[in-house]
């Protein structure tokens, strides 16, 4: 088995807030995250697809076709968005470094067409970052 | 879905590998220059990892607050600009290798309460890293 990672960047605003609580209850939790107008970060976004080399291509998946996958499924949808108002698949949710790394396992996953899956690792700073797995193993 | 949250914090400290059990000339030879008598120094990276389900209510595995708060009272606290062979009890006895160092901070940030530890990385240089994720069944030592 082979593990290929492509590397992508994106910029992107987002607020943390549930409505369910109270805004004191908001602040407490979520601190500056929750400040009304919402802040953004440089997100760093590794996909990284595990599989057998093609002996045709010497290749596990064209990295052409991934690139065009996360240009269309990750930049066209995040980058220079603000995520809780722009991503209508984070509607309901905090977006979260982790709910954001689980929406882009399901939108990647189901397109890689050869391989599979293996990681989605997304940096919200340098000094965090998320890994999502799906439900197998790393 | 399987999520893992990962924190990266600095910590400055210095260290000597120096085993009293060996002689001066074994240590110099199994240590080199880390066997110097004064000790030098190192600008830590620690690399400490969480896991558990995802709250819905925060979208959270961690309150990164309170892990902050929890690694800063443990870890970088008691080590940060420290003498890790003179200032702290864990080296009285077991060289601060960058592997025991990294032992030592899984140990006691292994009771954190907010979400499951898996595993601490932890790098010395930009070129030399550590990763320790507790014993696993047949593992004879730590």
């Amino acid at each position: 088995m082979v593990y290929l990672t492509r590397k992508i960047e994106f910029s992107a605003a987002h607020r943390y807030h549930n409505p369910a609580f109270s805004e004191e209850e908001n602040r407490r939790v979520f601190g500056k995250c929750n400040n009304p107008n919402g802040h953004g970060h440089n997100y760093v976004l590794e996909v990284t697809v595990g599989g057998e080399t093609d002996p045709e291509t010497g290749m596990v998946l064209d990295l052409k076709e991934l690139k065009e996958i996360l240009e269309r499924e990750i930049m066209e949808r995040m980058d220079h968005r603000f995520l809780n108002y722009e991503v209508p698949e984070l509607a309901g949710q905090i977006p979260t470094c982790e709910n954001i790394a689980a929406l882009i396992w399901k939108l990647l996953e189901p397109k890689i067409s050869k391989g599979h899956l293996a990681r989605v690792r997304l940096w919200e700073s340098p000094d965090l970052y998320v890994d999502c797995y799906g439900n197998g193993q790393p | 879905m399987r999520v893992e949250l990962t924190r990266r914090y600095a910590l400055a400290a210095s260290h000597r590998l120096h085993n009293p059990k060996l002689d001066e000339a074994e240590n110099r030879r199994l240590y080199g220059k880390c066997n110097n008598p004064y000790g030098h120094g190192h600008n830590y990276f620690v690399e400490v990892t969480v896991t558990g389900p995802v709250d819905t209510a925060t979208g959270m595995v961690a309150n990164l607050d309170d892990l902050d708060r929890y690694v800063r009272q443990e870890v970088i606290e008691p080590f940060d600009h420290t003498y890790l062979n003179m200032d702290s009890e864990a080296f009285r006895e077991r060289v601060p290798t960058t592997e025991n160092f990294c032992i030592e901070i899984f140990e006691r940030l292994k009771k954190f309460p907010g979400a499951r530890l898996v595993r601490i990385r932890l790098e010395e240089t930009g070129r030399n890293s550590f990763e320790y994720a507790g014993q696993r069944n047949g593992d004879e030592d730590e």
